[in-house]
């Protein structure tokens, strides 16, 4: 098995899509660290919905669907920053902008004439070993932009999210901070769905920031196991795929939500 | 004594509705005020003027001579309510030091001198036992207790408390009060303290602000609170009962206008 492993990652499509799954779930645990702090679980799902259709539209003009995805789900998170908590944890507005997307992105992709079905699924479910060494040079890249602009603005996040008014009251402004961190957040979703597809951002965005947050009592210690998880259960997932027959997305999910069972039931018993 | 807030001719006007109409209070520094009135009298609108959240149609504001905005890191407040974090493992020592110099810019890293001032808010509010342990497992009253070490950050010389007595038991109701008048002895701050029922208050606080339909009374509790003063205010019949060391407001036309009627005694 150890010398089946070895041998494909002198692949260069697993290395790619190691290196890619890395950077995605280091940037998502850390942004999702913060969307879990900030209850915003659902508009993070949502941008993600609203990013096929951009990824839709940018495969009918033969741009890259990444670049598509990025255009749609910075202009949305602009628009949802600024409108601020008002819309984006409002159930009903989110719901209706998720669907009125993925309708969006379905009418893109009936005028695509080749292999709508292969195009869909990428999109959807995510292509992980379809990534070529440029997009993670751009991906790299992009993660290493997100992360700057959050590591600048982290301490006036982090109070604005755990006390708001009184990080108001000190003279803070929640709809900027709000709109910087949507926008770090669409560019995580984005880089997410190359790995394990829109539909399934959840898992790269939230779970491990989630589980860590049911676990850590400071927040640094939140952080690193959230990062540590993201990507020890990329690689799991991304080698369990080199040696199996399920895709990486599956073992991906699929052992983020045992992990999430164990926790569970451990903070249960533990009565935490 | 000099000014800790002078507040002049405050008018607030928010979507049409005018909701204070024409405030005048002067408060000196070291003094302990509650702020008591019916809901919808605009206490928390007066509370976000006084904060600089909201901008006053006319008036002004000035907070140790300078007006709210500038006079931001000078104050502590202490919000209504509770942070949302259920079902997470945060510690409500990590609560206290987010909100610690919260508004620098760069990543969240707390400094040993970060810690020490963390530690000294949380032995002040006497959070320290707990602080360790998760926020979420925390009782209404050791949360609230964490809220306020959160206000007593960088030592402010004036504390806005907005209803910390809400949804305690009356037993913590009186620790906590206990608590916030060691504060306020040790510190030699000014407390502003919103409440619903002025009776848990009435051995700590020097003056009341009594609110009722956008205006106000500021002045020792013998002076506001009784029937013609809060007659006047209400500009309606209102009867002011005592019954031993402890005061009722009455509407004299049957209806209690406080939750009185949600009355508890505190012992």
């Amino acid at each position: 098995m150890i010398d089946s492993l070895v041998n494909y990652l002198g692949y260069e499509f697993v290395r790619n899509a190691l290196l890619a799954g890395t950077l995605s779930a280091i940037l998502g645990a850390i942004v999702g660290y913060f969307v879990v702090v900030r209850n915003v679980g659902f508009a993070a799902h949502a941008l993600s919905h609203i990013g096929f259709a951009g990824a839709a539209a940018a495969a009918l003009l033969g741009l890259s669907p990444l670049h598509g995805m990025l255009i749609f789900t910075l202009a949305a998170a602009l628009f949802m920053g600024v409108a601020g908590d008002l819309l984006h944890r409002r159930d009903m507005a989110i719901g209706m902008v998720l669907s009125f997307s993925l309708g969006l992105g379905t009418l893109f992709l009936s005028f695509y004439r080749q292999s709508f079905a292969g195009q869909a699924r990428s999109i959807l479910f995510g292509s992980i070993f379809g990534v070529s060494s440029g997009e993670v040079e751009e991906i790299a890249l992009l993660s290493a932009l997100s992360l700057a602009l959050l590591a600048f603005f982290s301490r006036r996040l982090l109070f604005a999210s755990i006390q708001p008014r009184l990080a108001e009251a000190k003279g803070l402004s929640l709809t900027t901070l709000s709109a910087a961190f949507m926008m770090v957040l669409a560019v995580s979703v984005t880089l997410a769905s190359q790995i394990v597809g829109i539909l399934l951002v959840f898992t790269l965005v939230i779970a491990p920031a989630g589980i860590a947050l049911r676990l850590c009592r400071s927040v640094w210690a939140g952080i690193v196991t959230a990062v540590a998880l993201g990507v020890l259960v990329v690689w799991i997932g991304i080698l369990l795929d080199c040696l199996t027959d399920c895709p990486a997305t599956f073992w991906i999910t699929a052992i983020f939500f045992l992990l999430y069972l164990a926790v569970e039931g451990f903070c249960r018993l533990t009565s935490r | 004594m000099s000014q800790a807030l002078t507040i002049s001719n405050l008018r607030v006007t928010l979507g049409g509705n005018e909701i204070l109409t024409g405030i005048d209070a002067t408060i000196a520094e070291g003094e302990f005020i509650g702020i008591f009135g019916p809901n919808g009298a605009g206490k928390t609108t007066l509370v976000r003027a006084i904060l600089g959240n909201l901008r006053p149609t006319t008036g002004s504001i000035s907070i140790f001579g300078e007006p709210p905005a500038q006079a931001a890191r000078r104050i502590g407040y202490m919000p209504q309510g509770n942070s949302g974090l259920e079902l997470t493992a945060l510690s409500a020592r990590a609560m206290v030091e987010a909100v610690c110099r919260g508004e620098k810019w760069g990543i969240p890293w707390t400094t040993p001198n970060d810690r020490r001032e963390v530690e000294r808010v949380l032995q002040l509010a006497g959070a320290a036992t707990y602080a360790d342990r998760p926020y979420s497992v925390l009782s209404g009253g050791e949360r609230q207790r964490v809220m306020l070490a959160q206000a007593l950050l960088g030592r402010p010389r004036l504390l806005v408390l907005d209803e910390p007595l809400a949804s305690l038991d009356p037993k913590n109701q009186s620790l906590l009060i206990e608590c916030i008048a060691e504060i306020k002895r040790q510190t030699r701050a000014t407390v502003l303290f919103v409440a619903h029922d002025m009776n848990p208050l009435l051995h700590v606080m020097d003056r009341v602000l009594y609110m009722a339909g956008g205006g106000a009374v500021l002045g020792p509790l013998d002076e506001v609170v009784n029937s013609e003063s809060l007659t006047q205010l209400y500009r309606f019949p209102i009867e002011v009962v005592r019954a031993g060391p402890r005061v009722f407001v009455v509407a004299t036309e049957g209806n209690v206008t406080e939750s009185e009627c949600a009355h508890h005694d505190h012992d």
